[in-house]
């Protein structure tokens, strides 16, 4: 069969299951979107590149299927580098599609030409110039294959305008089936099973461990190995900390779950990990806000690490034992091993481990003051209000600061892939466009966007994409007229010297501009109004709705571990000092 | 002068076999398991565009400093053949290793330890030579004993080349300095494992 160029690559998206694209045609890429009419793909259009690279992310997380973008050559492209940058750091399947300007004009500076290649090489899995309309099929697949596989990642496929514009000669090719037997990746061979030695001696080594903890990354949700892992901590009866990556991925209400660990993670589980004698990691990367001072992390602990990335085994912390592999499958092989080792049976006595557990829950747990009657909204109120006014599987996304650790902090995660955030690289503007993703991808789940002021100041303008498209998130947008965690920090290490970090309560006038873009729009002042203006929000179903909550200006996130201080040296709630 | 082929083959082996024997010190720390600063990594990666952009990119994004590199395609024209030399007190090498091999475009790597491989550097170096007759015999008998010969000549100076090991060149290019060197040019080591015996 012979077709162009254009009408190939949105048959090659076909082929791979492609049932949403999220993106904003220009001048380069117009040939890709003219076929893209006739397809039963779903093509949402974003008012900002940026809006779409987040939509593709949050449709992934939300729904494990990888998002694809479609932009244009030059600021298009650019525009899309944040969301392919968080992508990489929180590996995230992504597949962007770029416009290029003609493959003769590359190099001559044309009108709307980037070096896109050059740009994203540093923020992608990988990345392909197409050079020949015959091998687009071919390059589709494989994007997918690279972006899914092994660690996933964003995968960036720049197509030059003359193989894809039926008016080049250039665009002819003959059709053909992408399949596996056709992909050219002799250097690419992920790994997937475990060293079946490695994990029995990590059996061993947990075996004898007095003082061991499940330290889970986003790496378990990315193998969907959330039941394998709680098979393993039941199996085992040890205690599991969840990373910001990994919410979701144990159930907060399990007994065994201390929360998370980290900077501004819950006392116990920074505690515990501090105390412990054996960290199981899994599909966790010893990131820098888990770990705090290096040298005084988990001073006496040995480490089992489990990864599909053999450069993340040792790139921070010398494991003790270290197991590539998907977390998947080695889980499954780790408690297959335990088991021949006698199970719970034969694992060490823990009870004094357990006692001083319990004993950190109970002494420091998460606290904060309500207001008093006149003050503004505390945003922890706020947000049990609005955990325990929605469906047990809501999916939650949130920008980055404040709002998003005490999301983290006081949201109770039960189920994997209801929490959706930008954690590697920390993109504020994050949460909205994220929400609209995920709800395009689980149209039946209720979908709730945590923001700040700042944040949402960043992508608002996706809400138009929303309300026109139909894509009805809600939006509770935390106004304490800063950027909050700046200011935090310049309260704590600064001296109170508050630079360059007042917005304001005022202006904009959140109501107003939500009413604008097309969406229910709703204000909370006083605790007695949060829960009706929640109520009425998850009510409104035809369109997008923003819920702004008034929030105290000077509260703080606790606990902190200081940046440079080692965990030992976690500041908890003034009120438990 | 012109180059002997069969004359440069026989010195290569006659070198090769020293190279087991000779160390220098870098080698001599890797036979007796010492800390070594510079290893050698011999990557074979896919013959395409912008492969080498992407190796570069990685040094420089993980801050990995590189003492040395050379590419040149391999006898399979799918594939090149990137050697270098990486510094490792920037990074451990496990981890230049591991990451090199995330990118999609490496098929291979391959670390040659210093005491199982053969190295060779080729050398281009013009040398003053309006001296002395006594001078000129020293650098001609400089050029005998370092096997290196004599490209172009002018009434002033001399175009040399030499292929050896790295810390061979370093010594043929400290005993130049005397006589003046005016331009010289380095390729990057390469290297390939030993036979084993």
């Amino acid at each position: 069969m012979d077709i162009n160029g254009g009408q190939a690559l949105v048959k090659a998206l076909e082929c791979e299951g492609v049932e949403v694209v999220f993106g904003l045609p220009g001048g380069a890429i117009l040939p890709v979107y003219d076929p893209i009419i006739e397809s039963p793909i779903r093509h949402i259009l974003v008012r900002h590149e940026q809006g779409a690279g987040h939509m593709a992310e949050g449709y992934a997380h939300a729904t494990g299927r990888p998002g694809v973008m479609m932009i244009t050559s030059g600021p298009g492209a650019t525009n899309g580098v944040t969301p392919l940058c968080d992508a990489y750091m929180d590996s995230v399947p992504l597949v962007c599609i770029t416009g290029q300007v003609p493959y003769p004009a590359i190099g001559t500076d044309a009108f709307q030409e980037c070096d896109t290649t050059g740009i994203t090489m540093s923020v992608t899995k990988h990345n392909f110039l197409v050079t020949e309309a015959q091998d687009i099929p071919r390059v589709i697949h494989e994007a997918f294959h690279i972006a899914t596989t092994g660690r996933p990642g964003p995968v960036l496929v720049d197509v030059p305008k003359d193989i894809v514009d039926p008016n080049s000669p250039r665009s002819a090719m003959t059709w053909y089936e992408p399949s596996d037997d056709i992909m050219e990746l002799p250097g690419y061979n992920p790994v997937t099973a475990g060293d079946p030695e490695l994990v029995h001696a990590a059996a061993r080594l947990i075996c004898s461990a007095e003082r061991p903890v499940i330290y889970v990354g986003g790496g378990i949700l990315k193998a969907r190995a959330a039941h394998e892992l709680r098979a393993l901590a039941e199996l085992i009866d040890v205690p599991v900390v969840t990373t910001l990556m990994a919410r979701g991925a144990f159930p907060d209400s399990h007994e065994l779950c201390l929360g998370m660990p980290g900077m501004h993670g819950n006392y116990t589980a920074v505690t515990a990990m501090q105390h412990s004698d054996l960290l199981i990691a899994l599909g966790a990367r010893f990131d820098d806000r888990v770990t705090g001072r290096l040298d005084g992390f988990a001073p006496d602990a040995k480490v089992i690490h489990v990864d599909i990335d053999a450069a993340e085994l040792g790139k921070v912390r010398r494991p003790d034992v270290a197991i590539r592999g998907d977390c998947r499958l080695v889980i499954a092989a780790l408690s297959e091993a335990l088991g021949d080792c006698g199970g719970r049976a034969a694992q060490a006595d823990r009870r004094a481990w357990r006692s001083q557990i319990s004993g950190w829950q109970e002494r420091y747990p998460l606290v904060y003051e309500q207001s008093q009657p006149g003050e503004r909204l505390k945003p922890q109120y706020v947000l049990e209000v609005l955990r325990d006014s929605t469906p047990d599987d809501t999916i939650v996304t949130s920008g980055v600061g404040q709002h998003q650790m005490w999301a983290s902090q006081y949201w109770r995660f039960d189920h994997p892939y209801t929490w959706i955030n930008s954690g590697g690289l920390g993109t504020m503007g994050f949460s909205v466009p994220a929400a609209i993703g995920a709800k395009v991808g689980m149209p039946d789940r209720t979908v709730w966007a945590v923001d700040g002021d700042g944040c949402f100041q960043m992508t608002a303008q996706e809400l138009v994409t929303a309300a026109t498209g139909r894509i009805p998130v809600k939006v509770a947008l935390f106004n304490n007229a800063y950027l909050g965690m700046v200011r935090q920090w310049q309260e704590m290490f600064y001296d109170e010297r508050y630079s360059e970090v007042y917005l304001s309560y005022e202006v904009p006038d959140y109501v107003k501009w939500a009413e604008a873009m097309g969406c229910a729009a709703l204000r909370a002042e006083a605790p007695e109004e949060v829960a009706p203006a929640i109520n009425e929000a998850n009510e409104i179903n035809d369109r997008p709705v923003v819920v702004e909550f008034r929030c105290e200006r000077a509260e703080n996130v606790y606990p902190m571990v200081p940046a440079g201080l080692s965990n030992s040296d976690i500041l908890v709630d003034p009120s438990l000092r | 002068m012109t180059e002997p082929t069969n004359a440069e083959d026989a010195a290569e082996s006659e070198t090769a076999v020293s190279d087991a024997t000779e160390r220098t010190p870098d080698e001599a720390a890797a036979a007796a398991g010492e800390f070594v600063q510079f290893r050698t990594v011999v990557t074979t990666v896919e013959n395409k565009p912008g492969v080498l952009a992407r190796v570069a990119g990685l040094f420089s994004r993980r801050g990995f400093n590189i003492e040395s590199l050379a590419v040149a395609p391999t006898a399979d024209e799918r594939f090149s053949r990137i050697t270098f030399t990486v510094d490792v007190a920037s990074a451990p090498l496990e981890q230049v290793v591991k990451q090199l091999d995330k990118l999609i475009n490496v098929v291979e790597i391959r670390e040659l330890s210093p005491v199982e491989s053969v190295e060779r550097e080729l050398m281009l170096v013009t040398v003053k030579s309006a001296v002395s007759n006594d001078r000129r015999h020293e650098l001609l008998d400089l050029i005998d004993d370092f096997r290196a010969y004599v490209l172009d000549q002018s009434q002033t100076r001399m175009l040399l080349s030499l292929s050896a090991r790295p810390a061979r060149l370093d010594e043929f290019e400290q005993r130049l300095r005397t006589f003046g060197i005016v331009e010289l040019q380095r390729t990057g080591r390469v290297a390939l494992p030993m036979l084993s015996q």
